[in-house]
Protein backbone atom coordinates (compact mmCIF):
# COMPACT_ATOMS: atom_id res chain seq x y z
CA UNK A 1 0.00 0.00 0.00
CA UNK A 2 2.77 2.10 0.69
CA UNK A 3 4.04 2.50 -3.07
CA UNK A 4 0.54 3.29 -4.21
CA UNK A 5 1.04 7.07 -5.53
CA UNK A 6 -2.56 7.72 -5.69
CA UNK A 7 -3.16 6.88 -2.08
CA UNK A 8 -0.01 8.19 -0.90
CA UNK A 9 -1.04 11.63 -2.53
CA UNK A 10 -4.53 11.48 -1.43
CA UNK A 11 -4.07 10.85 1.95
CA UNK A 12 -1.44 14.32 1.78
CA UNK A 13 -4.07 16.32 0.45
CA UNK A 14 -7.22 15.39 3.01
CA UNK A 15 -4.66 15.29 6.23
CA UNK A 16 -4.67 18.70 6.91
CA UNK A 17 -7.87 18.94 5.85
CA UNK A 18 -8.98 16.62 8.50
CA UNK A 19 -6.74 17.86 11.11
CA UNK A 20 -8.76 21.31 10.46
CA UNK A 21 -12.01 20.07 10.48
CA UNK A 22 -11.51 18.62 13.96
CA UNK A 23 -10.03 21.81 15.29
CA UNK A 24 -13.41 23.55 14.19
CA UNK A 25 -15.44 20.96 15.67
CA UNK A 26 -13.47 21.54 19.00
CA UNK A 27 -13.73 25.07 18.96
CA UNK A 28 -16.77 25.52 17.42
CA UNK A 29 -18.42 22.87 19.41
CA UNK A 30 -19.74 25.82 21.33
CA UNK A 31 -22.00 26.67 18.58
CA UNK A 32 -22.68 23.94 16.96
CA UNK A 33 -22.47 20.33 17.21
CA UNK A 34 -19.29 18.54 18.19
CA UNK A 35 -17.04 19.18 21.03
CA UNK A 36 -14.04 17.47 22.46
CA UNK A 37 -15.01 13.79 21.85
CA UNK A 38 -16.06 14.05 18.21
CA UNK A 39 -12.45 16.47 17.23
CA UNK A 40 -10.05 14.34 19.26
CA UNK A 41 -11.62 10.74 17.41
CA UNK A 42 -11.44 12.75 14.15
CA UNK A 43 -7.83 14.14 14.96
CA UNK A 44 -6.60 10.67 15.83
CA UNK A 45 -7.94 9.31 12.51
CA UNK A 46 -5.74 12.32 10.82
CA UNK A 47 -2.74 10.83 12.39
CA UNK A 48 -4.08 6.58 11.86
CA UNK A 49 -4.47 7.49 8.30
CA UNK A 50 -1.38 8.30 7.82
CA UNK A 51 0.45 5.69 9.41
CA UNK A 52 -1.87 3.07 7.20
CA UNK A 53 -0.12 4.51 4.15
CA UNK A 54 3.57 5.62 5.25
CA UNK A 55 4.04 2.87 7.74
CA UNK A 56 3.68 2.63 11.35
CA UNK A 57 7.73 3.93 11.76
CA UNK A 58 6.97 7.56 9.37
CA UNK A 59 4.12 8.15 11.76
CA UNK A 60 5.63 7.55 14.97
CA UNK A 61 8.53 9.83 14.04
CA UNK A 62 5.84 12.58 13.75
CA UNK A 63 4.01 11.38 16.72
CA UNK A 64 6.53 9.39 18.66
CA UNK A 65 4.41 6.92 21.11
CA UNK A 66 5.95 8.58 24.64
CA UNK A 67 4.35 11.68 23.64
CA UNK A 68 0.91 9.81 22.56
CA UNK A 69 1.08 7.75 26.21
CA UNK A 70 2.06 10.73 28.23
CA UNK A 71 -1.16 12.91 26.71
CA UNK A 72 -3.44 10.40 27.55
CA UNK A 73 -3.31 11.09 31.43
CA UNK A 74 -2.40 14.58 30.94
CA UNK A 75 -6.36 15.47 29.62
CA UNK A 76 -7.92 13.98 32.55
CA UNK A 77 -5.48 15.79 34.35
CA UNK A 78 -6.67 19.28 32.71
CA UNK A 79 -10.39 18.48 33.37
CA UNK A 80 -9.91 17.87 37.00
CA UNK A 81 -7.16 20.32 37.29
CA UNK A 82 -9.60 22.90 36.02
CA UNK A 83 -12.23 21.39 38.55
CA UNK A 84 -9.55 21.94 41.36
CA UNK A 85 -9.06 26.19 40.37
CA UNK A 86 -12.56 26.11 41.45
CA UNK A 87 -11.99 24.39 44.72
CA UNK A 88 -9.10 26.29 45.66
CA UNK A 89 -11.16 29.64 44.91
CA UNK A 90 -13.74 28.38 47.73
CA UNK A 91 -16.02 26.99 45.26
CA UNK A 92 -17.84 24.16 44.56
CA UNK A 93 -15.07 21.47 42.38
CA UNK A 94 -15.98 22.13 38.48
CA UNK A 95 -17.60 25.33 39.21
CA UNK A 96 -16.29 27.08 36.32
CA UNK A 97 -17.49 30.97 37.16
CA UNK A 98 -13.99 31.74 39.56
CA UNK A 99 -11.66 31.27 36.01
CA UNK A 100 -13.14 34.91 35.19
CA UNK A 101 -14.21 38.39 36.24
CA UNK A 102 -18.17 37.29 35.95
CA UNK A 103 -19.84 34.05 36.28
CA UNK A 104 -20.64 33.32 32.53
CA UNK A 105 -17.29 34.18 31.05
CA UNK A 106 -15.84 32.07 33.45
CA UNK A 107 -18.33 29.14 32.72
CA UNK A 108 -17.96 29.85 29.25
CA UNK A 109 -14.19 29.29 29.94
CA UNK A 110 -14.61 26.47 31.24
CA UNK A 111 -16.63 24.66 29.13
CA UNK A 112 -13.15 25.29 26.76
CA UNK A 113 -10.96 24.19 28.99
CA UNK A 114 -12.52 20.94 29.52
CA UNK A 115 -13.64 20.08 26.18
CA UNK A 116 -9.87 20.79 25.31
CA UNK A 117 -8.74 18.08 28.00
CA UNK A 118 -11.53 15.56 26.40
CA UNK A 119 -9.84 16.14 23.62
CA UNK A 120 -6.72 15.27 24.46
CA UNK A 121 -7.14 12.10 26.59
CA UNK A 122 -9.35 10.63 23.74
CA UNK A 123 -7.32 11.30 20.34
CA UNK A 124 -4.03 10.23 22.41
CA UNK A 125 -6.24 6.80 23.44
CA UNK A 126 -7.04 6.20 20.23
CA UNK A 127 -3.47 6.71 18.86
CA UNK A 128 -1.84 5.09 21.51
CA UNK A 129 -4.50 1.94 20.92
CA UNK A 130 -3.81 2.18 17.35
CA UNK A 131 0.35 1.81 17.56
CA UNK A 132 -0.10 -1.06 20.32
CA UNK A 133 -2.21 -2.98 17.97
CA UNK A 134 -0.05 -2.61 14.85
CA UNK A 135 3.21 -3.01 16.79
CA UNK A 136 1.73 -6.04 18.20
CA UNK A 137 1.14 -7.33 14.77
CA UNK A 138 5.09 -7.16 13.70
CA UNK B 1 -37.02 2.76 5.90
CA UNK B 2 -33.77 3.04 7.44
CA UNK B 3 -34.73 0.63 10.01
CA UNK B 4 -35.03 -1.82 7.73
CA UNK B 5 -31.76 -1.39 6.00
CA UNK B 6 -30.35 -1.41 10.37
CA UNK B 7 -32.23 -4.70 10.42
CA UNK B 8 -30.67 -6.58 6.92
CA UNK B 9 -27.41 -4.85 7.86
CA UNK B 10 -27.88 -7.00 11.53
CA UNK B 11 -28.65 -9.79 9.75
CA UNK B 12 -26.40 -10.05 7.44
CA UNK B 13 -23.81 -9.81 10.00
CA UNK B 14 -24.95 -12.56 12.43
CA UNK B 15 -25.10 -14.93 9.30
CA UNK B 16 -21.68 -13.98 7.53
CA UNK B 17 -18.35 -16.05 8.42
CA UNK B 18 -15.86 -13.84 7.14
CA UNK B 19 -14.50 -11.51 9.73
CA UNK B 20 -13.58 -9.23 7.19
CA UNK B 21 -16.85 -8.98 6.04
CA UNK B 22 -18.56 -8.69 9.50
CA UNK B 23 -16.04 -5.40 10.26
CA UNK B 24 -16.77 -3.45 7.01
CA UNK B 25 -20.90 -4.33 7.72
CA UNK B 26 -20.49 -2.65 11.36
CA UNK B 27 -19.12 0.28 9.66
CA UNK B 28 -22.02 0.21 7.72
CA UNK B 29 -24.30 -0.06 10.79
CA UNK B 30 -22.75 2.72 12.55
CA UNK B 31 -23.49 5.10 9.32
CA UNK B 32 -27.05 3.96 9.58
CA UNK B 33 -27.19 4.56 12.98
CA UNK B 34 -26.28 8.09 12.39
CA UNK B 35 -28.40 8.42 9.71
CA UNK B 36 -31.18 7.29 12.27
CA UNK B 37 -30.03 9.99 15.06
CA UNK B 38 -30.00 12.83 12.25
CA UNK B 39 -33.55 12.22 11.54
CA UNK B 40 -34.48 12.38 15.55
CA UNK B 41 -32.62 15.69 15.39
CA UNK B 42 -29.52 14.05 18.10
CA UNK B 43 -26.82 16.10 15.50
CA UNK B 44 -24.00 15.50 18.65
CA UNK B 45 -24.79 12.08 19.32
CA UNK B 46 -25.10 11.41 15.49
CA UNK B 47 -21.21 12.69 14.84
CA UNK B 48 -19.75 10.83 17.41
CA UNK B 49 -21.37 7.58 16.39
CA UNK B 50 -19.92 8.23 12.55
CA UNK B 51 -16.72 9.12 14.09
CA UNK B 52 -16.36 6.34 16.78
CA UNK B 53 -18.87 4.08 15.32
CA UNK B 54 -17.86 4.17 11.73
CA UNK B 55 -14.09 5.48 11.77
CA UNK B 56 -11.98 4.84 14.29
CA UNK B 57 -13.93 1.81 16.08
CA UNK B 58 -13.47 0.20 12.36
CA UNK B 59 -10.03 0.68 11.91
CA UNK B 60 -9.24 -1.05 15.63
CA UNK B 61 -11.10 -4.00 14.54
CA UNK B 62 -9.28 -4.01 11.66
CA UNK B 63 -6.14 -3.90 13.25
CA UNK B 64 -7.34 -6.58 15.86
CA UNK B 65 -8.60 -9.02 13.24
CA UNK B 66 -5.07 -8.72 11.89
CA UNK B 67 -3.69 -10.14 15.36
CA UNK B 68 -6.43 -12.79 15.10
CA UNK B 69 -7.69 -15.38 11.97
CA UNK B 70 -9.93 -13.62 9.11
CA UNK B 71 -12.92 -16.59 9.72
CA UNK B 72 -14.86 -17.34 12.34
CA UNK B 73 -15.02 -21.29 13.44
CA UNK B 74 -18.57 -22.23 12.70
CA UNK B 75 -20.41 -23.52 15.64
CA UNK B 76 -20.48 -27.30 16.30
CA UNK B 77 -24.19 -27.26 17.57
CA UNK B 78 -27.37 -25.10 17.43
CA UNK B 79 -26.88 -23.01 21.03
CA UNK B 80 -30.55 -23.62 22.01
CA UNK B 81 -30.24 -21.29 25.34
CA UNK B 82 -28.79 -17.98 24.28
CA UNK B 83 -30.97 -18.07 21.10
CA UNK B 84 -34.00 -18.57 23.89
CA UNK B 85 -32.78 -15.90 26.45
CA UNK B 86 -32.06 -13.71 23.10
CA UNK B 87 -35.42 -14.21 21.99
CA UNK B 88 -36.87 -13.75 25.74
CA UNK B 89 -35.21 -10.45 26.35
CA UNK B 90 -35.87 -9.09 22.99
CA UNK B 91 -40.15 -9.77 23.51
CA UNK B 92 -39.57 -8.09 26.69
CA UNK B 93 -37.93 -4.83 25.73
CA UNK B 94 -40.34 -4.91 22.87
CA UNK B 95 -43.17 -5.26 24.96
CA UNK B 96 -41.81 -2.83 27.47
CA UNK B 97 -42.04 -0.18 25.04
CA UNK B 98 -46.04 0.07 25.08
CA UNK B 99 -45.42 1.69 28.45
CA UNK B 100 -43.44 4.31 27.04
CA UNK B 101 -44.57 8.08 26.10
CA UNK B 102 -45.03 9.06 22.83
CA UNK B 103 -41.57 10.49 21.28
CA UNK B 104 -40.95 14.18 22.09
CA UNK B 105 -44.54 14.49 24.03
CA UNK B 106 -43.98 17.56 26.22
CA UNK B 107 -45.49 16.04 29.13
CA UNK B 108 -43.25 13.44 30.61
CA UNK B 109 -41.45 13.96 33.09
CA UNK B 110 -37.58 14.50 31.61
CA UNK B 111 -39.35 17.39 29.44
CA UNK B 112 -40.59 18.56 32.55
CA UNK B 113 -37.87 18.24 35.48
CA UNK B 114 -34.66 20.34 34.27
CA UNK B 115 -34.99 20.22 30.65
CA UNK B 116 -37.18 23.84 30.38
CA UNK B 117 -34.48 25.32 32.76
CA UNK B 118 -31.58 24.54 30.64
CA UNK B 119 -33.61 26.02 27.42
CA UNK B 120 -34.32 29.41 29.31
CA UNK B 121 -30.74 29.74 30.96
CA UNK B 122 -28.14 27.92 29.07
CA UNK B 123 -27.17 30.48 27.50
CA UNK B 124 -27.52 33.53 29.53
CA UNK B 125 -25.43 31.04 32.18
CA UNK B 126 -22.63 30.02 30.27
CA UNK B 127 -22.42 32.25 27.42
CA UNK B 128 -22.42 28.86 25.17
CA UNK B 129 -24.56 28.77 22.15
CA UNK B 130 -25.20 24.79 21.83
CA UNK B 131 -27.02 23.54 24.53
CA UNK B 132 -25.61 19.98 24.10
CA UNK B 133 -22.06 21.37 25.02
CA UNK B 134 -23.40 23.51 27.88
CA UNK B 135 -25.28 20.58 29.40
CA UNK B 136 -22.44 17.91 28.88
CA UNK B 137 -19.39 20.34 30.11
CA UNK B 138 -20.80 22.25 32.55
CA UNK B 139 -24.58 21.37 34.11
CA UNK B 140 -23.29 17.85 34.27
CA UNK B 141 -19.29 17.97 34.31
CA UNK B 142 -19.08 15.30 36.71
CA UNK B 143 -20.57 12.75 34.07
CA UNK B 144 -18.36 14.30 31.46
CA UNK B 145 -14.88 14.11 33.56
CA UNK B 146 -16.15 10.66 34.43
CA UNK B 147 -16.47 9.46 30.77
CA UNK B 148 -12.96 11.32 30.27
CA UNK B 149 -11.96 8.92 32.76
CA UNK B 150 -13.46 5.62 31.33
CA UNK B 151 -11.79 6.68 28.03
CA UNK B 152 -8.31 7.09 30.05
CA UNK B 153 -9.08 3.74 32.33
CA UNK B 154 -9.95 1.82 29.61
CA UNK B 155 -7.05 2.52 27.02
CA UNK B 156 -4.65 2.15 29.83
CA UNK B 157 -5.89 -1.43 30.14
CA UNK B 158 -5.72 -2.59 26.33
CA UNK B 159 -2.49 -0.79 26.33
CA UNK B 160 -1.47 -3.32 29.13
CA UNK B 161 -3.22 -6.49 27.88
CA UNK B 162 -1.41 -5.77 24.37
CA UNK B 163 1.99 -4.71 25.40
CA UNK B 164 1.92 -7.27 27.98
CA UNK B 165 4.63 -9.90 28.05
CA UNK B 166 3.29 -12.56 25.20
CA UNK B 167 6.52 -12.75 23.65
CA UNK B 168 8.82 -13.75 26.58
CA UNK B 169 5.72 -16.13 27.77
CA UNK B 170 6.23 -17.63 24.57
CA UNK B 171 10.05 -18.44 25.17
CA UNK B 172 9.20 -19.46 28.96
CA UNK B 173 7.19 -22.73 27.72
CA UNK B 174 8.94 -23.31 24.55
CA UNK B 175 13.18 -22.71 23.87
CA UNK B 176 13.71 -19.45 22.41
CA UNK B 177 14.37 -19.93 18.88
CA UNK B 178 14.80 -16.27 17.50
CA UNK B 179 18.26 -15.19 19.38
CA UNK B 180 15.54 -13.61 22.39
CA UNK B 181 14.63 -10.59 20.19
CA UNK B 182 11.95 -9.31 23.20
Amino acid sequence: MRRDLILRIGVKLIIPFMMLFALYVQLHGDYGPGGGFQAGVIMAGAVIVYALIFGIEEAQRVVPRRLVEMLVPLGVLIYAGTGVIGLLHGQNFLDYSVLAADAAHGRERGILLVEAGVLVTVSSTMIALFYAFSERGR
Amino acid sequence: MLLTLLVTVTLAIVRMRNLFGVIALTGVYSFLMASVLIVYDAVDVAMTEAAVGAGVSTVLLLAALHLTKAREYPQPRPAAIPLIVAVGVGVALVWATYDLPAFGLAETPINQHVAPYYIQNAIKDTMVGNLVSAILADYRGYDTLGETTVVFTAGIGVLLLLKGRAPRRTSGTAPPTDGGAA
